[in-house]
């Protein structure tokens, strides 16, 4: 078997919030994650997963040590250079669904990959349509975001995260404001994109279920991988 | 591509926030209304009041100045000098210029000049049985004259063309005829200071719709008035001279000035009164509407400020997706110009259909109709000042819109 390629490349990641006092969230954190892999965060509460993953998604800029996507140093980047990176390389799936209430379920789809421009608009609609096709929600398409459930809420999120066709996809609490059946349909998804599309899925999740079924867990505690 | 994403999102939020786009635009609407018409109404003012004065005063006027008599021994000779008493007094040297044929040709020939005319005017007395008026009668040359001021159409009977070469004949003012009660073809004796009497003739009555040259002035033949200064035909008080835009008469003044050694008054100068007067009214008139215009932008900069604290998440999300700050900029940026541009184009309307209906209305009296004429350029500036301030307005909560931190915003 093949060494397997490493997409994300954490060294000694330190992180300090500075309110109410100035305390060390994230204690030199290191870690590999590797392509096709999916990868879930645990831990408890305050144990800085959340703050870890916005220090990958690029995002928090506001840490030290050094964090490599696909062997190309992020750290040090232009916010404009970032926000490029993030439009195409990095897929986001957030625990409050966060649509774009006054658009339709179709056009949230389409916004990344109107932003990235590498497409025709006609096209976009096309593999937006697939897309939500796949995530069973092709009925819904021209529906207001707002007027949508949870669960496919977070499914049409999930398609818009996918969009750009992203080396890394990373979700905060994914399946936290759903029911085990729109939580297993999710975790379905996640699996098959990492199997099948060889994209490497990182989920901060409290959910042990799903964090089992994962390829690999990296609990932290106290900011520090256990 | 990326600047039609940021269009669509633009025009999608105002579509979505139709209310509150009409209640921005509508500021903006009635701030650039009022700019317009505001600045029309001062622009047309200051037409009319421009004809009034060139009605009776030419754009340069070259006279004798009244001189003052030297002392013989200047005071600076020293102390060798006995100083004389001395008692500072008009000369009593004539009005008259030294060679006004030489001096009007020169002045014709200059190339801003449109027309030149010498003029003779004097004082009189207008006399009728007892009665007795106190006045300024002017000696034209009639083409010339009527060329500068345009008597022919303020003639109310009569006509200008009986003077030419009729040294009898006189045309007076209006308020003049009904204070004497005189009327065409009737004698009316004039006096001037120099005490010569003459009985002329009334062959025609003007009316310049100015109280005091209708009171006050008459027109004679050229030759009569230098007859009545006791002069001859060489004797020439004033050249009056129209040039090609009045506005650059003080810059022709000087120029003239440096061929004679003679004054030479640009209508500024005789009416520094008026004019200041139209200043003061330019001042009040712009910072009304300039407040105006400021109201209406900070409508547009409160309206645009809510809808960003509003729409924090989807801001936060649209960064998360790749949008830079440029971007965010740009949509909300947008935003306020669309509203802007909706307003002004409003407003343009307002102003223009309140100057149309205005420019209907018959005040009576001199002005006739209410003097307010479209301005292309009140117009663009209009449209321009709008679109500046809504765009300042609009910028600065957009500015605010691109530093929202997204980690902020999905951690809460």
């Amino acid at each position: 078997m093949p060494e397997p390629e490493v997409i994300i490349t954490a060294q000694k990641i330190g992180k300090y919030f500075y309110e109410p006092e100035k305390f060390k969230v994230l204690n030199d954190v290191s870690f590999e994650a590797y392509r096709g892999e999916f990868l879930t965060l645990v831990g408890k509460s305050g144990s800085g997963k959340s703050t870890l993953l916005y220090c990958l998604s690029t995002m928090d800029t506001d840490y030290e040590g050094e964090l490599f996507i696909a062997s190309e140093k992020v750290t040090g980047q232009t916010p404009n250079q970032l926000a490029a990176l993030r439009n195409h390389s990095i897929g986001f799936v957030f625990q409050f669904h966060y649509l774009l209430p006054e658009f339709s379920c179709l056009k949230n789809v389409m916004i990344p990959a109107l932003k990235m421009g590498k497409y025709k608009a006609a096209e976009i609609e096309e593999r937006a349509y697939q897309q939500l096709d796949l995530l069973g929600l092709k009925d819904q398409a021209l529906k207001p975001a707002s007027k949508l459930s949870g669960g496919q809420q977070q499914r049409v999120s999930i398609a818009r995260a996918l969009i750009n066709e992203p080396k890394i996809v990373l979700c905060d609490e994914p399946t936290g404001n759903l029911d085990s059946k729109n939580a297993q349909i999710v975790f379905d998804i996640f699996k098959k994109l990492s199997t099948e599309n060889q994209q490497t899925i990182i989920a901060v999740t409290h959910d042990a279920d799903f964090a089992a079924a994962s390829d690999r867990i990296i609990e932290l505690a106290d900011g520090s991988i256990l | 591509m990326a600047i039609n994403v940021n269009l669509d999102i633009a025009l999608t939020h105002i579509l979505t926030r139709k209310r509150q786009t009409l209640v921005a635009s509508l500021g903006v609407t009635i701030g650039i209304g009022m700019y317009i018409f505001m600045n029309s109404l001062m622009a047309g003012f200051g037409q009319y009041s421009r004809k009034e004065i060139f009605k009776t005063n030419p754009h340069l006027r070259i006279f004798r100045e009244d001189e003052r008599s030297e002392p013989i021994y200047p005071s600076s000779a020293g102390e060798k000098m006995k100083r004389v008493l001395i008692n500072p007094a008009l000369t009593t040297s004539s009005k008259a210029l030294n060679n006004p044929e030489k001096l009007l040709e020169m002045v014709r020939n200059m190339p801003f000049v449109t027309t030149a005319a010498p003029q003779v005017n004097v004082d009189v007395f207008y006399n009728k049985g007892n009665s007795q008026r106190k006045g300024i009668t002017n000696g034209i040359n009639i083409d010339a004259a009527d060329a500068m001021f345009n008597i022919r159409s303020t003639m109310v009977s009569g006509s200008l063309d009986n003077l030419q070469g009729n040294l009898d004949g006189i045309v007076i003012g209006r308020g003049l005829a009904e204070k004497l009660s005189l009327n065409l073809g009737e004698n009316l004796t004039i006096s001037s200071s120099k005490g010569v009497l003459k009985i002329m003739k009334i062959v025609g009555v003007f009316s310049a719709n100015n109280k005091n040259s209708d009171d006050t002035k008459s027109y004679i033949n050229l030759s009569a008035a230098q007859q009545l200064a006791r002069e001859g035909t060489t004797f020439v008080t004033d050249i009056y001279a129209n040039t090609i835009d009045p506005d650059r008469a003080a810059e022709f003044s000087t120029q003239i000035q440096t061929l004679t050694p003679y004054k030479v008054d640009p209508w500024q100068v005789t009416n520094a009164d008026l004019l200041s007067g139209e200043k003061i009214r330019d001042v009040m008139g712009n910072t009304v509407t300039l407040s105006i215009l400021l109201v209406a932008a900070f409508g547009i900069y409160n309206i645009m400020n809510m809808t960003i604290t509003q729409k924090m998440n989807d801001i936060a999300i649209l960064k998360a997706i790749g949008f830079n700050g440029r971007d965010i900029v740009r949509i909300f940026l947008t935003e306020s110009i669309i509203m802007g541009t909706l307003g002004v184009l409003a407003g343009l309307l307002v102003g223009g259909l309140c100057i149309h209906f205005l420019s209907k209305v018959y005040v009576g009296g001199p002005s006739g109709y209410f003097p307010i004429y479209f301005e292309p350029k009140v117009f663009g500036l209009g449209a321009f000042f709008g679109i500046l301030a809504t765009s300042l307005a609009g910028y600065l909560p957009a500015r605010k819109a691109a530093n929202v931190d997204p980690v902020t915003i999905f951690r809460r």
